[in-house]
Protein backbone atom coordinates (compact mmCIF):
# COMPACT_ATOMS: atom_id res chain seq x y z
CA UNK A 1 0.00 0.00 0.00
CA UNK A 2 2.73 2.52 1.13
CA UNK A 3 5.00 1.71 -1.80
CA UNK A 4 2.23 2.10 -4.36
CA UNK A 5 2.01 5.38 -2.93
CA UNK A 6 5.45 6.29 -3.02
CA UNK A 7 5.50 4.83 -6.77
CA UNK A 8 2.25 7.14 -8.10
CA UNK A 9 3.89 10.28 -6.31
CA UNK A 10 7.48 10.11 -7.68
CA UNK A 11 5.79 9.03 -11.02
CA UNK A 12 2.88 11.50 -10.85
CA UNK A 13 2.76 14.54 -13.49
CA UNK A 14 3.03 17.32 -10.36
CA UNK A 15 6.08 15.77 -9.42
CA UNK A 16 7.77 14.97 -12.82
CA UNK A 17 6.61 18.75 -13.43
CA UNK A 18 8.83 19.84 -10.40
CA UNK A 19 11.61 17.60 -11.70
CA UNK A 20 11.73 18.95 -15.25
CA UNK A 21 11.10 22.52 -13.76
CA UNK A 22 14.48 22.47 -12.12
CA UNK A 23 16.40 20.35 -14.35
CA UNK A 24 15.65 23.07 -17.09
CA UNK A 25 16.05 25.92 -14.45
CA UNK A 26 19.67 24.70 -13.38
CA UNK A 27 21.09 23.84 -17.33
CA UNK A 28 20.10 27.38 -17.62
CA UNK A 29 22.11 28.51 -15.09
CA UNK A 30 24.74 26.67 -16.03
CA UNK A 31 25.17 27.57 -19.36
CA UNK A 32 24.39 31.42 -18.46
CA UNK A 33 27.36 30.98 -16.00
CA UNK A 34 29.53 30.00 -18.46
CA UNK A 35 29.55 33.15 -21.09
CA UNK A 36 29.98 36.82 -20.15
CA UNK A 37 28.85 37.41 -23.11
CA UNK A 38 25.23 36.60 -24.77
CA UNK A 39 24.92 36.69 -28.42
CA UNK A 40 26.89 39.72 -28.30
CA UNK A 41 25.26 41.79 -25.51
CA UNK A 42 26.58 41.85 -21.98
CA UNK A 43 24.58 40.27 -19.79
CA UNK A 44 24.87 41.81 -16.08
CA UNK A 45 23.71 39.14 -13.38
CA UNK A 46 23.91 35.90 -14.68
CA UNK A 47 27.37 35.63 -16.18
CA UNK A 48 29.10 36.74 -12.88
CA UNK A 49 27.68 34.21 -10.76
CA UNK A 50 29.24 30.87 -10.05
CA UNK A 51 27.71 28.11 -12.23
CA UNK A 52 26.18 25.17 -10.26
CA UNK A 53 28.14 22.31 -10.76
CA UNK A 54 31.19 25.02 -8.78
CA UNK A 55 28.02 25.75 -6.02
CA UNK A 56 27.48 21.72 -6.03
CA UNK A 57 31.63 20.98 -5.56
CA UNK A 58 31.98 23.94 -2.58
CA UNK A 59 28.62 22.35 -1.36
CA UNK A 60 30.27 18.68 -1.08
CA UNK A 61 33.51 19.90 0.77
CA UNK A 62 30.99 21.78 3.40
CA UNK A 63 29.21 18.70 4.17
CA UNK A 64 31.64 17.13 6.64
CA UNK A 65 32.21 20.96 7.94
CA UNK A 66 30.84 21.15 11.45
CA UNK A 67 30.72 24.37 11.17
CA UNK A 68 28.26 24.32 8.22
CA UNK A 69 26.00 22.45 10.12
CA UNK A 70 26.65 24.63 13.28
CA UNK A 71 25.31 27.41 11.54
CA UNK A 72 22.20 25.63 10.53
CA UNK A 73 21.60 25.03 13.55
CA UNK A 74 22.03 28.35 15.37
CA UNK A 75 19.75 29.83 12.83
CA UNK A 76 17.03 26.88 13.22
CA UNK A 77 17.33 27.26 17.34
CA UNK A 78 17.25 31.10 16.76
CA UNK A 79 13.92 30.57 14.27
CA UNK A 80 12.35 28.15 16.46
CA UNK A 81 12.51 29.80 19.52
CA UNK A 82 11.84 33.61 18.26
CA UNK A 83 8.42 31.65 16.30
CA UNK A 84 7.59 29.63 19.56
CA UNK A 85 7.41 32.60 22.01
CA UNK A 86 5.95 34.51 19.38
CA UNK A 87 2.71 31.89 19.35
CA UNK A 88 2.81 31.59 23.19
CA UNK A 89 2.32 35.62 23.62
CA UNK A 90 0.66 36.11 20.27
CA UNK A 91 -2.17 34.19 20.09
CA UNK A 92 -3.71 34.75 23.55
CA UNK A 93 -2.79 38.23 22.87
CA UNK A 94 -4.57 38.41 19.86
CA UNK A 95 -7.83 36.34 21.20
CA UNK A 96 -7.96 38.67 24.37
CA UNK A 97 -8.05 41.73 22.33
CA UNK A 98 -10.93 39.40 19.87
CA UNK A 99 -13.00 38.98 22.90
CA UNK A 100 -12.37 41.90 25.17
CA UNK A 101 -12.85 45.46 24.59
CA UNK A 102 -11.31 47.70 27.34
CA UNK A 103 -8.32 45.46 26.76
CA UNK A 104 -8.26 45.50 22.67
CA UNK A 105 -8.81 49.42 23.23
CA UNK A 106 -6.07 49.57 25.58
CA UNK A 107 -3.55 48.10 23.47
CA UNK A 108 -4.56 47.94 19.89
CA UNK A 109 -3.71 51.74 19.24
CA UNK A 110 -0.06 50.75 20.29
CA UNK A 111 0.18 47.60 18.71
CA UNK A 112 -0.94 49.28 15.44
CA UNK A 113 1.64 51.66 16.03
CA UNK A 114 4.35 49.67 16.81
CA UNK A 115 3.02 46.96 13.72
CA UNK A 116 4.94 48.84 10.79
CA UNK A 117 8.04 49.18 12.23
CA UNK A 118 10.30 46.32 10.21
CA UNK A 119 11.80 44.19 12.59
CA UNK A 120 15.31 45.27 11.05
CA UNK A 121 14.77 48.54 12.30
CA UNK A 122 14.84 47.01 16.16
CA UNK A 123 18.34 45.69 15.53
CA UNK A 124 19.99 48.36 17.22
CA UNK A 125 17.22 49.41 19.42
CA UNK A 126 17.71 45.88 20.28
CA UNK A 127 21.73 45.25 20.43
CA UNK A 128 21.95 48.07 23.40
CA UNK A 129 18.84 46.97 25.11
CA UNK A 130 19.24 43.37 25.88
CA UNK A 131 22.32 41.34 27.70
CA UNK A 132 23.29 39.20 24.99
CA UNK A 133 23.85 39.28 21.51
CA UNK A 134 21.71 36.55 21.29
CA UNK A 135 19.09 37.48 22.87
CA UNK A 136 18.77 40.54 20.93
CA UNK A 137 18.97 38.59 17.84
CA UNK A 138 15.89 36.02 19.03
CA UNK A 139 13.90 39.79 20.30
CA UNK A 140 14.16 40.51 16.57
CA UNK A 141 13.12 36.76 14.93
CA UNK A 142 9.76 37.07 18.12
CA UNK A 143 8.72 40.71 16.09
CA UNK A 144 9.27 38.72 12.93
CA UNK A 145 6.46 36.62 13.92
CA UNK A 146 4.37 37.99 16.30
CA UNK A 147 2.60 41.19 14.52
CA UNK A 148 1.51 38.80 11.36
CA UNK A 149 0.28 35.97 14.29
CA UNK A 150 -1.44 38.71 16.32
CA UNK A 151 -3.18 40.29 13.33
CA UNK A 152 -4.39 36.96 11.90
CA UNK A 153 -5.61 35.80 15.59
CA UNK A 154 -7.46 38.72 16.13
CA UNK A 155 -8.98 39.04 12.16
CA UNK A 156 -9.39 35.16 12.69
CA UNK A 157 -11.80 35.27 16.04
CA UNK A 158 -13.45 38.76 15.16
CA UNK A 159 -15.22 37.23 12.22
CA UNK A 160 -15.97 34.30 13.16
CA UNK A 161 -19.95 33.69 12.50
CA UNK A 162 -22.33 35.08 15.20
CA UNK A 163 -24.48 32.15 14.69
CA UNK A 164 -22.50 30.14 16.53
CA UNK A 165 -22.06 31.83 19.50
CA UNK A 166 -25.81 31.99 19.46
CA UNK A 167 -26.09 28.73 19.48
CA UNK A 168 -23.59 27.76 21.75
CA UNK A 169 -25.48 30.01 24.26
CA UNK A 170 -29.06 28.70 23.02
CA UNK A 171 -27.32 25.04 23.89
CA UNK A 172 -26.54 25.97 27.47
CA UNK A 173 -22.86 26.83 26.95
CA UNK A 174 -20.91 28.42 29.50
CA UNK A 175 -18.85 31.35 28.51
CA UNK A 176 -15.77 29.25 28.63
CA UNK A 177 -17.25 26.62 27.22
CA UNK A 178 -18.09 29.26 24.41
CA UNK A 179 -14.25 30.15 24.28
CA UNK A 180 -12.77 26.57 24.74
CA UNK A 181 -15.06 24.77 22.04
CA UNK A 182 -16.47 27.65 19.83
CA UNK A 183 -14.02 30.80 19.67
CA UNK A 184 -10.95 28.32 19.67
CA UNK A 185 -11.34 26.08 17.27
CA UNK A 186 -13.17 28.39 14.69
CA UNK A 187 -9.95 30.61 15.07
CA UNK A 188 -7.74 27.70 14.51
CA UNK A 189 -7.32 27.87 11.06
CA UNK A 190 -6.66 31.77 11.13
CA UNK A 191 -4.08 30.66 13.70
CA UNK A 192 -2.31 27.80 11.18
CA UNK A 193 -2.83 30.70 8.07
CA UNK A 194 -0.67 33.62 10.62
CA UNK A 195 1.66 30.86 11.76
CA UNK A 196 3.06 30.06 8.18
CA UNK A 197 3.04 33.27 6.94
CA UNK A 198 4.82 34.54 10.29
CA UNK A 199 7.35 31.27 9.66
CA UNK A 200 8.57 32.57 6.53
CA UNK A 201 9.18 36.33 7.94
CA UNK A 202 11.23 34.28 10.49
CA UNK A 203 13.87 33.13 8.16
CA UNK A 204 13.96 36.17 6.32
CA UNK A 205 13.91 38.42 9.52
CA UNK A 206 17.22 35.86 11.62
CA UNK A 207 19.24 35.92 8.26
CA UNK A 208 19.66 39.68 7.98
CA UNK A 209 19.86 40.05 11.91
CA UNK A 210 22.96 37.58 11.92
CA UNK A 211 24.66 39.48 9.02
CA UNK A 212 24.62 42.62 11.27
CA UNK A 213 25.33 41.35 14.32
CA UNK A 214 27.85 39.28 12.72
CA UNK A 215 29.69 36.49 14.32
CA UNK A 216 30.18 37.58 17.93
CA UNK A 217 34.37 37.37 17.61
CA UNK A 218 34.60 34.30 20.03
CA UNK A 219 33.58 30.63 19.27
CA UNK A 220 30.21 30.24 20.01
CA UNK A 221 27.96 33.52 19.58
CA UNK A 222 27.11 34.80 16.22
CA UNK A 223 27.55 32.12 13.68
CA UNK A 224 24.24 31.12 11.76
CA UNK A 225 23.42 30.69 8.34
CA UNK A 226 23.03 34.20 7.80
CA UNK A 227 26.61 35.09 9.00
CA UNK A 228 28.02 32.32 6.93
CA UNK A 229 26.41 34.16 4.10
CA UNK A 230 28.10 37.79 5.10
CA UNK A 231 31.37 35.51 6.19
CA UNK A 232 31.61 34.09 2.35
CA UNK A 233 30.98 37.50 0.86
CA UNK A 234 34.28 38.81 2.70
CA UNK A 235 35.80 35.82 2.57
CA UNK A 236 35.41 36.35 -1.07
CA UNK A 237 34.60 32.21 -2.20
CA UNK A 238 31.18 33.53 -4.13
CA UNK A 239 30.35 29.75 -4.58
CA UNK A 240 29.59 29.46 -0.51
CA UNK A 241 27.28 32.47 -0.99
CA UNK A 242 24.93 30.68 -3.16
CA UNK A 243 25.24 27.49 -0.87
CA UNK A 244 24.13 29.13 2.34
CA UNK A 245 21.36 31.41 -0.14
CA UNK A 246 20.49 27.53 -0.97
CA UNK A 247 20.39 26.21 2.31
CA UNK A 248 18.44 29.20 3.75
CA UNK A 249 16.00 28.45 1.10
CA UNK A 250 15.69 24.67 1.80
CA UNK A 251 15.55 25.41 5.64
CA UNK A 252 12.34 27.57 5.02
CA UNK A 253 10.90 25.09 2.87
CA UNK A 254 11.18 22.24 5.76
CA UNK A 255 9.73 24.62 7.97
CA UNK A 256 7.01 25.44 6.05
CA UNK A 257 6.00 22.21 5.10
CA UNK A 258 6.58 20.74 8.65
CA UNK A 259 3.90 23.97 9.84
CA UNK A 260 1.33 22.69 6.53
CA UNK A 261 1.49 19.17 7.74
CA UNK A 262 0.61 20.34 11.31
CA UNK A 263 -1.73 22.74 10.34
CA UNK A 264 -3.21 19.99 8.49
CA UNK A 265 -3.92 17.75 11.21
CA UNK A 266 -5.22 20.10 13.72
CA UNK A 267 -7.82 21.49 10.98
CA UNK A 268 -8.83 18.40 9.60
CA UNK A 269 -12.15 19.77 8.95
CA UNK A 270 -10.45 22.18 6.14
CA UNK A 271 -9.15 19.34 3.90
CA UNK A 272 -13.15 18.44 2.63
CA UNK A 273 -13.77 21.62 1.77
CA UNK B 1 -55.75 16.02 14.92
CA UNK B 2 -52.72 14.89 16.05
CA UNK B 3 -52.45 18.96 17.65
CA UNK B 4 -55.72 18.09 19.34
CA UNK B 5 -54.45 15.02 20.96
CA UNK B 6 -51.40 16.76 21.95
CA UNK B 7 -53.47 19.35 23.41
CA UNK B 8 -55.67 17.41 25.33
CA UNK B 9 -52.83 15.06 27.16
CA UNK B 10 -50.59 17.81 27.84
CA UNK B 11 -52.43 21.15 28.51
CA UNK B 12 -49.33 23.69 28.37
CA UNK B 13 -46.30 22.72 26.48
CA UNK B 14 -44.30 25.11 24.20
CA UNK B 15 -47.40 27.65 23.76
CA UNK B 16 -46.06 30.36 22.57
CA UNK B 17 -47.83 33.97 23.53
CA UNK B 18 -46.62 37.61 22.15
CA UNK B 19 -48.10 40.17 23.49
CA UNK B 20 -48.08 43.93 21.43
CA UNK B 21 -44.38 43.89 21.11
CA UNK B 22 -42.55 46.50 19.26
CA UNK B 23 -39.09 46.49 18.79
CA UNK B 24 -37.50 50.00 17.91
CA UNK B 25 -33.80 49.93 15.89
CA UNK B 26 -31.85 53.21 16.64
CA UNK B 27 -28.98 52.93 14.68
CA UNK B 28 -27.49 56.41 15.00
CA UNK B 29 -30.59 58.17 16.12
CA UNK B 30 -32.47 57.77 13.27
CA UNK B 31 -35.31 55.28 14.83
CA UNK B 32 -36.59 52.49 12.55
CA UNK B 33 -39.50 50.51 13.91
CA UNK B 34 -38.92 46.93 13.07
CA UNK B 35 -42.12 45.52 14.79
CA UNK B 36 -45.09 47.37 15.47
CA UNK B 37 -47.48 46.40 18.46
CA UNK B 38 -47.45 42.64 16.92
CA UNK B 39 -49.66 39.81 18.59
CA UNK B 40 -49.22 36.19 18.36
CA UNK B 41 -50.68 33.26 20.43
CA UNK B 42 -49.35 30.17 19.33
CA UNK B 43 -50.52 27.18 21.30
CA UNK B 44 -47.98 24.33 21.76
CA UNK B 45 -47.58 21.42 19.61
CA UNK B 46 -48.25 23.70 16.73
CA UNK B 47 -46.34 24.40 13.18
CA UNK B 48 -46.88 28.15 12.67
CA UNK B 49 -45.65 29.93 9.88
CA UNK B 50 -44.49 33.20 9.76
CA UNK B 51 -44.45 34.42 6.65
CA UNK B 52 -43.95 38.11 5.13
CA UNK B 53 -41.58 39.71 2.18
CA UNK B 54 -37.54 40.01 2.81
CA UNK B 55 -36.50 41.96 5.31
CA UNK B 56 -40.36 42.83 7.19
CA UNK B 57 -38.85 41.96 11.03
CA UNK B 58 -40.09 38.87 11.37
CA UNK B 59 -36.21 37.16 12.32
CA UNK B 60 -36.34 40.36 15.00
CA UNK B 61 -39.29 38.61 16.10
CA UNK B 62 -37.79 35.15 16.65
CA UNK B 63 -34.37 36.73 18.12
CA UNK B 64 -36.48 38.06 20.55
CA UNK B 65 -37.94 34.87 21.15
CA UNK B 66 -34.73 33.03 21.24
CA UNK B 67 -33.18 35.75 23.46
CA UNK B 68 -30.54 37.22 21.28
CA UNK B 69 -31.41 40.67 21.85
CA UNK B 70 -34.41 42.69 23.32
CA UNK B 71 -37.48 43.96 22.67
CA UNK B 72 -38.48 47.47 22.88
CA UNK B 73 -42.41 47.31 24.22
CA UNK B 74 -44.39 44.17 24.51
CA UNK B 75 -44.53 41.03 26.53
CA UNK B 76 -42.97 37.19 25.75
CA UNK B 77 -44.65 34.65 27.67
CA UNK B 78 -43.21 30.63 27.01
CA UNK B 79 -46.30 28.52 29.05
CA UNK B 80 -47.68 31.63 30.68
CA UNK B 81 -43.61 32.22 32.05
CA UNK B 82 -42.35 35.72 31.59
CA UNK B 83 -39.69 35.48 28.56
CA UNK B 84 -38.69 39.12 28.69
CA UNK B 85 -40.86 42.34 28.84
CA UNK B 86 -42.09 44.28 32.43
CA UNK B 87 -38.49 45.98 32.30
CA UNK B 88 -36.67 42.61 31.90
CA UNK B 89 -36.70 43.26 28.09
CA UNK B 90 -34.04 40.41 27.21
CA UNK B 91 -35.09 37.04 27.37
CA UNK B 92 -32.19 34.63 28.36
CA UNK B 93 -30.97 31.67 25.79
CA UNK B 94 -32.13 28.83 27.24
CA UNK B 95 -32.24 25.08 25.54
CA UNK B 96 -36.17 25.34 26.07
CA UNK B 97 -36.04 27.31 22.61
CA UNK B 98 -33.52 26.42 19.84
CA UNK B 99 -32.86 28.44 16.55
CA UNK B 100 -32.01 26.69 13.12
CA UNK B 101 -30.47 29.12 11.89
CA UNK B 102 -30.86 30.17 7.76
CA UNK B 103 -27.36 29.23 7.06
CA UNK B 104 -27.04 26.68 9.19
CA UNK B 105 -24.55 26.94 12.17
CA UNK B 106 -22.99 23.53 12.71
CA UNK B 107 -19.74 23.42 14.33
CA UNK B 108 -17.74 22.99 11.29
CA UNK B 109 -14.88 21.28 13.33
CA UNK B 110 -16.60 18.72 14.94
CA UNK B 111 -17.88 15.47 13.28
CA UNK B 112 -21.85 15.71 13.04
CA UNK B 113 -22.29 12.83 15.54
CA UNK B 114 -20.24 15.87 17.81
CA UNK B 115 -21.92 18.60 17.02
CA UNK B 116 -25.35 16.33 17.74
CA UNK B 117 -23.98 15.41 21.30
CA UNK B 118 -22.95 18.92 21.79
CA UNK B 119 -25.96 20.41 23.67
CA UNK B 120 -26.31 17.68 26.12
CA UNK B 121 -22.72 17.25 26.98
CA UNK B 122 -22.75 20.87 27.83
CA UNK B 123 -25.70 20.45 29.63
CA UNK B 124 -24.28 17.37 31.79
CA UNK B 125 -27.51 16.14 32.76
CA UNK B 126 -27.07 12.63 31.33
CA UNK B 127 -23.90 10.66 31.25
CA UNK B 128 -20.99 10.40 28.16
CA UNK B 129 -22.59 6.81 27.08
CA UNK B 130 -26.40 7.55 27.54
CA UNK B 131 -26.04 10.92 25.56
CA UNK B 132 -23.96 8.99 22.82
CA UNK B 133 -26.40 6.15 22.70
CA UNK B 134 -29.19 8.55 22.71
CA UNK B 135 -27.72 10.97 19.95
CA UNK B 136 -26.71 7.41 17.55
CA UNK B 137 -30.63 6.70 17.82
CA UNK B 138 -31.61 9.79 17.17
CA UNK B 139 -29.55 10.55 13.93
CA UNK B 140 -30.68 6.78 12.90
CA UNK B 141 -34.23 7.87 13.23
CA UNK B 142 -33.71 10.72 10.79
CA UNK B 143 -32.11 8.90 8.46
CA UNK B 144 -28.68 9.99 9.12
CA UNK B 145 -26.99 6.46 10.21
CA UNK B 146 -23.32 6.46 8.38
CA UNK B 147 -22.84 10.21 8.46
CA UNK B 148 -21.94 10.08 12.08
CA UNK B 149 -18.46 10.75 11.71
CA UNK B 150 -18.29 13.12 9.06
CA UNK B 151 -18.14 17.13 9.24
CA UNK B 152 -20.69 18.61 8.26
CA UNK B 153 -18.57 20.20 5.08
CA UNK B 154 -18.62 16.48 3.82
CA UNK B 155 -22.56 16.16 3.71
CA UNK B 156 -24.75 17.79 1.35
CA UNK B 157 -26.38 20.45 2.62
CA UNK B 158 -29.79 18.51 3.35
CA UNK B 159 -28.66 16.10 5.30
CA UNK B 160 -26.67 19.32 7.03
CA UNK B 161 -29.82 20.95 8.46
CA UNK B 162 -31.29 17.26 9.11
CA UNK B 163 -28.18 17.29 11.41
CA UNK B 164 -28.89 20.50 12.85
CA UNK B 165 -32.66 19.67 13.86
CA UNK B 166 -31.40 16.34 15.52
CA UNK B 167 -28.85 18.87 17.53
CA UNK B 168 -31.61 21.01 18.64
CA UNK B 169 -34.31 18.16 19.63
CA UNK B 170 -31.05 16.30 21.34
CA UNK B 171 -32.32 18.93 24.05
CA UNK B 172 -35.65 18.17 24.00
CA UNK B 173 -36.56 22.09 23.64
CA UNK B 174 -40.32 22.88 24.11
CA UNK B 175 -40.02 25.20 20.87
CA UNK B 176 -38.12 24.61 17.75
CA UNK B 177 -37.50 28.59 16.03
CA UNK B 178 -36.80 28.33 12.19
CA UNK B 179 -35.44 30.91 10.52
CA UNK B 180 -35.67 30.31 6.97
CA UNK B 181 -33.92 27.19 6.91
CA UNK B 182 -33.98 25.45 3.34
CA UNK B 183 -33.66 29.02 1.59
CA UNK B 184 -30.41 27.97 0.34
CA UNK B 185 -31.67 24.43 -0.79
CA UNK B 186 -32.80 23.52 -4.49
CA UNK B 187 -36.31 23.04 -4.81
CA UNK B 188 -36.04 18.96 -4.85
CA UNK B 189 -34.27 18.63 -1.86
CA UNK B 190 -36.90 21.12 -0.17
CA UNK B 191 -39.88 18.82 -0.74
CA UNK B 192 -37.56 15.56 0.13
CA UNK B 193 -36.80 17.87 3.34
CA UNK B 194 -40.08 19.28 4.16
CA UNK B 195 -41.37 15.52 4.59
CA UNK B 196 -38.50 14.95 6.58
CA UNK B 197 -39.63 17.76 8.97
CA UNK B 198 -42.65 16.09 9.51
CA UNK B 199 -41.57 13.09 9.94
CA UNK B 200 -39.55 14.42 12.90
CA UNK B 201 -42.53 16.86 14.15
CA UNK B 202 -44.80 13.37 14.00
CA UNK B 203 -42.54 11.78 16.43
CA UNK B 204 -41.03 14.78 18.55
CA UNK B 205 -44.09 17.23 19.44
CA UNK B 206 -42.81 20.58 19.85
CA UNK B 207 -44.05 23.88 19.10
CA UNK B 208 -42.42 24.94 15.41
CA UNK B 209 -42.06 28.75 15.25
CA UNK B 210 -41.25 28.82 11.59
CA UNK B 211 -40.34 32.03 9.36
CA UNK B 212 -40.07 31.79 5.74
CA UNK B 213 -41.39 33.74 2.48
CA UNK B 214 -42.07 30.67 0.55
CA UNK B 215 -45.68 30.09 0.48
CA UNK B 216 -45.96 26.27 -0.91
CA UNK B 217 -43.58 25.41 1.59
CA UNK B 218 -45.83 27.64 4.61
CA UNK B 219 -49.18 25.51 3.56
CA UNK B 220 -47.32 22.53 3.25
CA UNK B 221 -45.82 22.09 6.46
CA UNK B 222 -48.34 24.34 8.85
CA UNK B 223 -51.06 24.08 11.18
CA UNK B 224 -51.69 27.94 10.62
CA UNK B 225 -49.68 30.81 8.56
CA UNK B 226 -49.41 34.73 10.15
CA UNK B 227 -48.83 36.34 7.01
CA UNK B 228 -47.13 39.64 8.00
CA UNK B 229 -47.11 43.08 6.45
CA UNK B 230 -44.14 44.39 4.87
CA UNK B 231 -41.96 46.85 7.77
CA UNK B 232 -43.09 47.34 9.85
CA UNK B 233 -43.63 43.96 10.80
CA UNK B 234 -47.54 42.58 12.36
CA UNK B 235 -49.45 40.28 11.20
CA UNK B 236 -52.23 41.09 9.02
CA UNK B 237 -53.95 37.65 8.21
CA UNK B 238 -54.37 34.41 9.71
CA UNK B 239 -55.06 31.60 7.35
CA UNK B 240 -55.81 28.31 9.08
CA UNK B 241 -54.41 25.63 6.83
CA UNK B 242 -57.63 22.62 7.42
CA UNK B 243 -55.45 20.28 5.92
CA UNK B 244 -55.15 17.21 8.40
CA UNK B 245 -52.02 16.03 9.33
CA UNK B 246 -49.56 13.51 8.59
CA UNK B 247 -49.55 15.24 5.80
CA UNK B 248 -46.97 13.98 2.48
CA UNK B 249 -45.90 15.67 -0.40
CA UNK B 250 -49.46 14.35 -2.10
CA UNK B 251 -50.96 17.12 -0.43
CA UNK B 252 -49.06 19.71 -3.04
CA UNK B 253 -51.80 18.64 -5.68
CA UNK B 254 -54.45 18.30 -3.74
CA UNK B 255 -57.92 21.39 -4.22
CA UNK B 256 -57.79 22.20 -0.82
CA UNK B 257 -54.41 22.94 -1.09
CA UNK B 258 -54.39 25.12 -4.49
CA UNK B 259 -57.40 26.80 -3.02
CA UNK B 260 -55.38 28.41 0.04
CA UNK B 261 -52.56 28.94 -2.02
CA UNK B 262 -54.92 31.59 -4.11
CA UNK B 263 -55.84 32.57 -0.69
CA UNK B 264 -52.97 33.58 0.94
CA UNK B 265 -50.93 34.61 -2.37
CA UNK B 266 -53.09 37.65 -2.88
CA UNK B 267 -52.03 38.85 0.46
CA UNK B 268 -48.66 38.40 0.19
CA UNK B 269 -48.12 39.62 -2.86
CA UNK B 270 -49.90 43.45 -2.41
CA UNK B 271 -47.37 42.75 1.08
CA UNK B 272 -44.07 42.46 -1.38
CA UNK B 273 -44.95 45.22 -3.52
CA UNK B 274 -45.59 47.69 -0.49
CA UNK B 275 -41.65 46.25 0.68
CA UNK B 276 -40.15 46.42 -2.77
CA UNK B 277 -42.07 50.32 -2.99
CA UNK B 278 -40.32 51.01 0.39
CA UNK B 279 -36.83 49.78 -0.43
CA UNK B 280 -36.99 51.52 -4.39
CA UNK B 281 -37.65 54.73 -1.73
CA UNK B 282 -34.86 54.27 0.52
CA UNK B 283 -32.66 53.09 -1.80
Amino acid sequence: MRKTNLKEGILSRAFLRGVIAITIFLLVWEVGSCFEVWFGYRVPWIGLIPPPTAVFISWGGLIGDLSYWQSWYLSFMRVLTGFFAAMIIGIPFGLFMAVNRTFHGISFPIFEILRPIPPLAWVPASIIFWPTQELSIAFVTFLGAFYTIVINVLGGAKSINKQYLQAAQSMGASQWDIFRRVVLPATLPSIVVGSAVGMGITWEVVVAAEMISGGGGSGGAGGGLGFFIWNSYVGGSYEQIIVGMISIGIAGYFSSEMLRKLGGLLTPWLKTR
Amino acid sequence: MNRDANCHKITINGAIRIEDVVKVYDPDGAAIMAVDHCSIDIPGGEICMIVGPSGCGKTTLLNAIAGFHGITSGEIYLDDELLCGRGKMQAKPASDRIVVFQNGALFPWKSNLDNVVFGPMMEGKLSKEEIYDKAISMMADAGLSGTEHSYPGEVSSGLRRRVEIVRALMLEPKVLLFDEPYRALDSLTKSVMHEALLDIYYKNKVTIFFITHDLEEAIFLGHRLIIMSSRPCKPKQIVEVDIPHPRDYSVLTSPRFRELMEEAKGVVHEEAKKAFEAGEKEG
